[in-house]
């Protein structure tokens, strides 16, 4: 069981998008930090001093972990923001700023 | 229709829809304003639409109640839903409320609604005491995992294990071993023998009674270990998380010595109970009781015109989400239209609050986190997420330069400057300081591009159900 199958999902077709370049499959209306997670992805930035990976903490967009860059925007929360088609989305360093 | 009282409802969970049915079925105007593309709020998150999913109460509760909050915001053509809309101020004008929002997945465009009265039902977001390897990935709140779960349909990892306190841990850990994840423990820090002390206020919940029964049934059919007085000392992991190790803890809540076990896993979901959302009754001006909203008994602030419900006046869950939200949604119709409230109209709903804020008062004093937590707390620990101060840091800017409170801390590390605005780490730094932990006083709800700030001003003062353009 998955929990696709648990809840007899139909999702709409898959699409494409990037991470750092490399092809993944996104659903229509997951967020890119779900479509990381289905990808079997779970960090996708480092911290600003120490450059510790991170990914989702709090989920809901309280805590700021799961910050990304998608479409060259950096500091995008990876559990709010829908996924679309085409996205190019990478693995954030520090501040974002400074690639 | 636009002559008719206007109510901004910030905040689509139990309260929220609680209270915008009860005020629409008064007479009143509702626009109904929330952050997420459906309501629902937490309790109720749905998959989103586009995943398709043809039996979602699978991974729901209460899903009866749901289906009639959600057919009733569907019937009534008095509240006007407004999603995707993220509050980050409302603003106190001499003819009412200006609620400004931002539009969107990005965030950027401002919206801002024009209302005589304002229900705030903001809700609530988990709390996380820290211990070494809490930021590794792998490593997500309890109620995170169950949003990812709920929402988006995905899992974190193969095997689990879900550890802290609180009730919530219950559905956290069954959810994710019904959506196939090996939860090899629920590690809970409290004693369930402390709750057979407790026995009048579960009395006075047989329903409550019934549901614990339900989850304890469900641990055992999905094999779930069941660690009670136990707790996380330490995540392992180089990229991502490999393991925990958990400890028992004495009477005393202090971790026994020689009592450490590895559990290896790919996942930890973890949580120590909830936190009121307060920032926008702080920006108003409300009272505040510790960390939660104060409200009368008919659910109003201390400032005229502002109701609030729910999460946000204290973490008591839906049942009492829905009780505050209908007294709420009642009195503020009442007082709109000029009329004084008749509270005999909604005494079954009262005695309803009253006795699950009896429950959880109750169930408070049994999930406490353990009284010595920051034991755990090795001077490499990082504290604060986003500005990496470790446990150390503070400690020395305590016990070296003298700091006694959360504000002097923060100027002196750094910690709760960062993204988040110390809503993580916040009773983490409390509780190192050796200070209790108060409301923090944030000017803003989230994060705002400058040039909506800088406009924020010119919006027109008319008062408007729909959302305009500033």
């Amino acid at each position: 069981m998955n929990p696709r199958e648990l809840v007899r999902a139909q999702p709409g077709p898959a699409f494409t998008v990037t991470l750092d370049g490399r092809e993944i499959e996104a659903l229509p209306g997951q967020t890119v930090a779900a479509a990381l997670w289905a990808a079997g992805v779970t960090s996708w930035r480092t911290t600003r001093d120490a450059g510790r990976p991170r990914g989702v903490f709090c989920g809901i967009g309280v805590c700021f972990d799961c910050l990304v860059t998608v479409n060259d925007r950096p500091n995008q929360r990876a559990c709010l923001i829908p996924v679309r088609p085409g996205d190019a989305i990478r693995t954030q360093e520090g501040t974002g700023h400074h690639d | 229709m636009t002559d008719r009282p206007h109510l901004a409802v910030i905040g689509a969970g139990p309260a929220g829809l609680a209270a915008s049915l009860a005020a629409a079925a008064r007479g009143i105007r509702v626009t109904l304003i929330d952050s997420a593309a459906q309501a629902g709020g937490q309790f109720y998150r749905q998959p989103a639409s586009g995943l398709g999913a043809r039996r979602p109460k699978a991974l729901h509760h209460q899903w009866r109640t749901w289906e009639r909050l959600r057919d009733g915001l569907a019937a009534a053509d008095t509240i006007h839903q407004l999603t995707d809309h993220h509050v980050w101020c409302v603003e106190r004008r001499s003819e009412g409320f200006a609620v400004h929002a931002l539009l969107g997945p990005e965030q950027e465009k401002p919206a801002t609604v024009h209302a005589d009265a304002v229900l705030l039902a903001t809700g609530g977001y988990e709390k996380v005491l820290p211990f070494p390897g809490w930021t590794l990935p792998g490593v997500v709140t309890a109620g995170g995992a169950q949003a990812m779960l709920k929402g988006g349909l995905v899992v974190p990892g193969r095997t689990a294990v879900v550890a802290g306190t609180g009730p919530l841990l219950l559905p956290v850990a069954t959810g994710l071993a019904a959506a196939g994840v090996e939860v090899a423990a629920l590690v809970e820090s409290a004693d369930p023998k402390a709750f057979a002390r407790k026995a009048t206020a579960l009395a006075a919940q047989p329903g409550k009674v019934a549901e614990g029964a339900q989850y304890a049934a469900q641990l055992l059919r999905h094999r779930i270990r069941f660690i009670p007085r136990h707790t996380v000392v330490e995540a392992h992991g180089d990229a991502r998380l490999d393991a925990v190790t958990v400890a028992a803890l004495d009477k005393g809540g202090r971790v026994r010595p020689g009592t450490a076990r590895r559990i290896p896993c790919d996942t930890l979901a973890v949580g120590h109970g909830m936190l009121p959302h307060t920032d926008l009754a702080e920006s108003l001006g409300c009272r505040i009781d510790g960390l939660k909203v104060y409200v009368d008994d008919e659910q109003r602030t201390d400032v005229p015109g502002v109701w609030a419900a729910g999460e946000t006046t204290g973490i008591g869950g839906s049942a009492l989400s829905l009780a505050e939200g209908h007294i709420a949604g009642r009195s503020i119709a009442a007082r709109l239209t000029g009329t004084e409230p008749d509270a005999r109209a909604w005494v079954a709903v009262d005695r309803s609050r009253t006795r699950t804020r009896e429950f959880i008062a109750a169930l408070d004093t049994v999930y406490a986190p353990p009284a010595h937590w920051t034991d755990q707390v090795t001077d490499d620990t990082v504290v604060c997420r986003c500005e990496e101060v470790t446990g150390g840091e503070i400690r020395a800017a305590v016990a070296e330069l003298g700091a006694g409170d959360v504000r002097t801390v923060k100027l002196l590390t750094r910690a709760g400057m960062g993204w988040c605005q110390g809503r993580m780490c916040e009773p983490a730094v409390a509780g190192l300081t050796g200070c209790e932990q108060q409301a923090a006083r944030r000017l803003l709800a989230r994060p705002v591009p400058l040039g909506v700030l800088a406009r924020a001003g010119e919006s027109s003062p008319e008062p408007s159900g729909e959302p305009e353009a500033d």
